[in-house]
């Protein structure tokens, strides 16, 4: 029951700095979805604004349009806490709770929402989202042994199966690999193809190959010059992105000859 | 020290210059020791005397010594090098001196029964105690505990989570600062004039006493709690957002158990700030003699108090007592000063232990 | 924790009123801060104010008010300036000993022991001041009087007990040690590296180093901390009030019989015998403390954020 995300017109504001300026785009259900672009063109910001977390930040505010399944996001009506439920965020930096252990931070979502489960229950969900993560094998043993002790990798997979252990329907990642080796990244982006089937994913990623890798469709985000907001540029399947893009920009930009 | 292998004649840049060997003020402080002994032996001067004299020649001599060897900069370097040692040693000496005061005049005053008996009907050296001190000690710091901690801990919650940048928030920040810098005895005054109002002017008791301690205590925890919250980094708070939690929740059950430690670290660290305050209590729990574990109504007496009391009042020294002993008052405030310190003292350490203990887990 | 019981069903809207409930109480914390300190103020303010204009043997030696809490205020500011002389070299060449000069094994159990000091109860200095420390600075005072008698500081004749506001004063100094080292260490160590590292590649010596790369960032900073010192030893009670057997009188004379009191000490020592009326002058000096230590306070916090506001940009 993956979802598809319809933006239109959107504007993204830290207090007074208009950071991403007129953002139209669809992200389809059950596909992989990848936003490149130089730093700070507000890659993050529009990833953030996807489920709520953009307004985190104090003064941040969102202009536009978001529809998630026939349904306006930041309509007044919509709880912004069971919006993040439903659209789950990986971060850069892998950030398990550290005064939980694996099997509890796994079902940190379920048990921070105190939502009450049999013990059996627990088990299951945990087994199930650490073997989605592809960890169940290396932490079967030490489920009661602090999150903090995994190496970067498993942390960020950890993470992984924290936000998958809640069953969202969107599963956005920030620049997930960007603190791993190239070991535990091919095996996160393993991981991303398997999750596809349920998920809808969005993904921001510098690294260009990552993106072919992985990705059905690419968004390619630019400012529009120095000093103005962010934007996106182009929004094409993965395939004609990197093979013959509609813009000028986007072809510097992924061969390398951007300024 | 690097420059063992260049030798000065023959390099072109000169990369050593004169220095006194490592152990010159190691020397000339025996050496101003010795002498300022022998001249206060000789003239029979007492120990603080000796303490400045040889301190004095001390810092005198090493920059003498330095300035014909090492030249004017790097006498200077030594001078100031000897001031700050001297400056250290200085400071440590009342702090050994006070400890060991405490502790050679107070041991022989505690036992059993001065721990269990309390004051009621003593006269001149009958074995007194002071159980009723210790117990209206902690019966009024407990209580004020329990009004500053819930207080101070959502205030500080305000302050870091909701009010951030809310000039409600800046508001109470400067209040806060104000707090602290209320002088202990006007927080006394002020829970005097606060229940002479209310109950009359006679009204002494425990409880005026909380609330005064509390008035010093809140700024304390809020500063500490404040702190330790500040240190949790916004990628946890974040991270409970994405999984769709509730602020409070996350607060609750990602934020405060992540800097546990700490708070808890900061409000045992008040407590024994304010378990040795003594004016705010002789102002508004007064003193008595006998045991009363009512906060609510009669005076109360605690430690601090007591200790003033003994010491303004001493009583008189028994006449059938050896020449140089003190008065029993005397006497006692040096034992219940040991019990107060060592209290605090252990009031801190379980602090640090605990945030030791409660501090976040690796591995 | 999680117990079977099927309880609250799951709807969304509840972690809004739980959130709501939380920030209310979080808030309402906050703002019983601001209703406390109003306290304070209104309630000094009405049992003081009447004492402002009582009966002339009320403030008796004197005859009136101001001249009463103004000398009692001399004698406070006269034992606190006492405590920072004595206190601010020592506090400044300790921290600057834990931040730069001490071998590392010994760094840290020197904060350690400076913030155990700050945790002895004032009443223990306050017995040990007069009990021990006094006897003792008896003979320096002697030794003061006779051959510095031509400062009026020591004019002398040297009081025989020990118990003067010289050493009510060095108690005070011990007291606020801890407080003024513990923040100008703070400083001292967060003077940028690069600056210090800059210096000491030009050749300065350890102490040039100090002064032109650690004293110029840290000066507001060092002024803030003796300030805050500054409104401790003013505030402070029980150490003046066991060391001092004191009068309302206004003299430099640091060594003699007759000293002057503290607004605190006056408070803790008159308080016991007072009247009703007395008790009203009592919190009326109480309140112009607060005020003056607010003064102080307030000045030191001004001082800090005018330097943040430099060093932030
Ligand atoms: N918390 C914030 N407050 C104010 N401005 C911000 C904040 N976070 C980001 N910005 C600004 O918003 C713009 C977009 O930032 P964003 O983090 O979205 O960039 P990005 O594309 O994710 O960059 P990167 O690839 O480096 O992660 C930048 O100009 C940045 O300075
Ligand atoms: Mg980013």
């Amino acid at each position: 029951m993956a979802k598809s995300i319809d933006v239109s017109d959107l504007d993204i504001y830290y207090g007074d700095f208009l950071a991403v300026q007129g953002v139209n785009m669809t992200i389809k259900a059950r596909s992989v979805t990848a936003f490149i672009g130089p730093s700070g063109c507000g890659k993050s910001t529009v990833l953030r604004s996807l489920n709520r977390m953009h307004e985190v930040i104090p003064g941040a505010r969102v202009e536009g349009k978001i529809m998630v399944d026939g349904q306006s996001l930041y309509d007044p009506s919509i709880d912004p806490v069971a919006v993040r439920r439903q659209i789950g965020m990986v971060f850069q930096r892998p950030n398990p709770f550290p005064t939980m252990s694996i099997y509890d931070n796994v079902l940190a979502g379920n048990r921070l929402n105190s939502k009450r489960m049999k013990k059996a229950e627990q088990d299951a969900i945990v087994e199930k989202s650490l073997r989605g993560a592809n960890l169940w094998n290396e932490v079967k043993d030490r489920l009661n042994k602090p999150g903090m002790g995994l190496s970067g990798g498993q942390q960020q997979r950890l993470c992984i199966a924290r936000a998958i252990a809640v069953e969202p329907q969107v599963l956005l990642m920030d620049e997930p690999c960007s603190a791993l080796d190239p070991i535990s990244t091919s095996a996160i982006e393993d991981l991303i193809h398997e999750l596809k089937s349920e998920f809808t994913i969005v993904i921001v990623t510098h690294n260009m190959q990552q993106a072919a890798r992985v990705s059905d469709d690419t968004g390619f985000f630019n400012l529009k010059a120095a000093g103005q907001p962010g934007q996106l540029v182009e929004m094409n399947a993965t395939k004609k992105m990197f093979s013959n893009p509609d813009n000028e920009a986007t072809e510097a930009y992924i061969s390398g000859r951007f300024g | 020290m690097t420059t063992t292998e260049v030798t000065p004649t023959h390099a072109s840049l000169p990369l050593t210059g004169p220095r006194l060997p490592q152990w010159a003020p190691a020397l000339v402080g025996l050496l101003a020791v010795c002498a300022a002994g022998l001249l206060a032996m000789l003239l029979g001067w007492g120990i603080v005397a000796f303490a400045f004299l040889a301190a004095l020649l001390f810092v005198v001599a090493l920059p003498l010594w330095s300035v014909s060897v090492e030249g004017s900069r790097g006498a200077v370097d030594r001078l100031t090098t000897s001031l700050i040692w001297v400056a250290f040693a200085g400071a440590a000496i009342p702090l050994l001196w006070l400890i060991w005061t405490v502790l050679s005049k107070g041991l022989p005053a505690i036992n059993a029964a001065f721990l269990t008996y309390d004051m009621r009907n003593v006269v001149g050296d009958d074995q007194g105690g002071i159980y009723h001190a210790i117990m209206g000690t902690l019966i009024i710091t407990g209580i004020a505990a329990l009004i500053s901690v819930p207080i101070g801990l959502f205030c500080a919650i305000y302050l870091v989570e909701y009010g951030k940048g809310t000039r409600l928030a800046r508001w109470i920040t400067f209040l806060v600062d104000v707090m602290t810098g209320i002088p202990s005895i006007v927080a006394g005054l002020f829970a005097l004039a606060l229940f002479v109002l209310i109950f009359g002017p006679q009204i002494r008791f425990g409880f005026g006493g909380s609330v005064a301690l509390s008035l010093l205590m809140i700024p304390v925890v809020v500063r500490s709690t404040e702190e330790m919250l500040r240190l949790v980094p916004d990628d946890l708070r974040e991270a409970s957002y994405a999984l769709g939690v509730p602020k409070w929740r996350t607060i609750t059950k990602v934020v405060l158990p992540t800097s546990l430690g700490g708070i808890i670290t900061g409000v045992m660290l008040a407590v024994a700030r304010v378990i040795g305050e003594t004016a705010p209590l002789l102002v508004i729990a007064g003193k008595t003699d006998s045991v009363n574990l009512n906060p609510f109504s009669e005076r109360m007496t605690t430690l601090p108090v007591y200790i003033y009391y003994s010491v303004t009042q001493p009583g008189t020294v028994p006449f059938d007592a050896p020449p140089g002993a003190e008065a029993p008052g005397i006497e006692r405030a040096w034992g219940a000063a040991l019990v107060l310190i060592v209290i605090v003292m252990a009031l801190n350490l379980i602090a640090r232990l605990v945030g030791r203990i409660f501090a976040v887990k690796k591995g | 924790m999680t117990t079977t019981h099927e309880t609250e069903p799951e709807v969304s809207p509840p972690s809004q009123r739980g959130d709501r409930i939380f920030a209310g109480l979080a808030k309402s914390a906050g703002l019983v801060i601001l209703a406390a300190l109003a306290a304070v103020f209104i309630f000094l303010a009405v049992e003081g104010i009447p004492g402002v204009n009582q009966p002339a043997e009320t403030y008796a030696p004197l005859s009136s008010f101001l001249p009463y809490v103004g000398r009692l205020l001399f004698g406070t500011v006269f034992a606190a300036l006492i405590a920072l002389v004595i206190a601010v070299p020592f506090a400044l060449g300790i921290a600057l000993f834990i931040s730069h000069y001490a071998p590392r094994v010994l760094a840290a159990p020197v904060a350690y022991v400076v913030d155990l000091l700050a945790a002895v109860p004032s009443v223990v200095f306050g017995l040990w001041g007069a009990r021990a420390l006094a006897p003792q600075l008896v003979s320096v005072q002697a030794w003061l009087g006779e051959h510095l008698g031509f400062i009026p500081f020591f004019a002398g004749p040297a009081s025989v007990t020990g118990k003067t506001v010289l050493t009510a004063g060095v108690v005070l100094a011990i007291m606020i040690l801890p407080i003024i080292t513990a923040i100008s260490r703070e400083i001292f160590a967060q003077t940028p590296r690069l600056h210090e590292e800059a210096a000491l590649a030009l050749g300065a010596t350890r102490w040039e180093m100090i002064r032109y790369a650690v004293f110029p960032y840290a000066r507001s900073g060092i002024v803030s901390a003796v300030m805050l010192g500054l409104g401790r030893a003013l505030g402070e009670t029980m150490a003046v009030a066991l060391v001092l057997s004191a009068s309302p009188v206004v003299t430099l004379n640091m060594i003699s019989n007759t000293n002057p009191a503290t607004i605190a000490s006056n408070i803790a020592s008159s308080f016991a015998e007072a009247t009703p009326a007395k008790l009203s002058v009592l919190i009326a000096t109480g309140l112009v403390l607060f005020a003056f230590t607010f003064a102080v306070n307030f000045a030191a916090r001004a001082v800090v954020a005018r330097s943040e506001r430099k060093f932030s940009r």
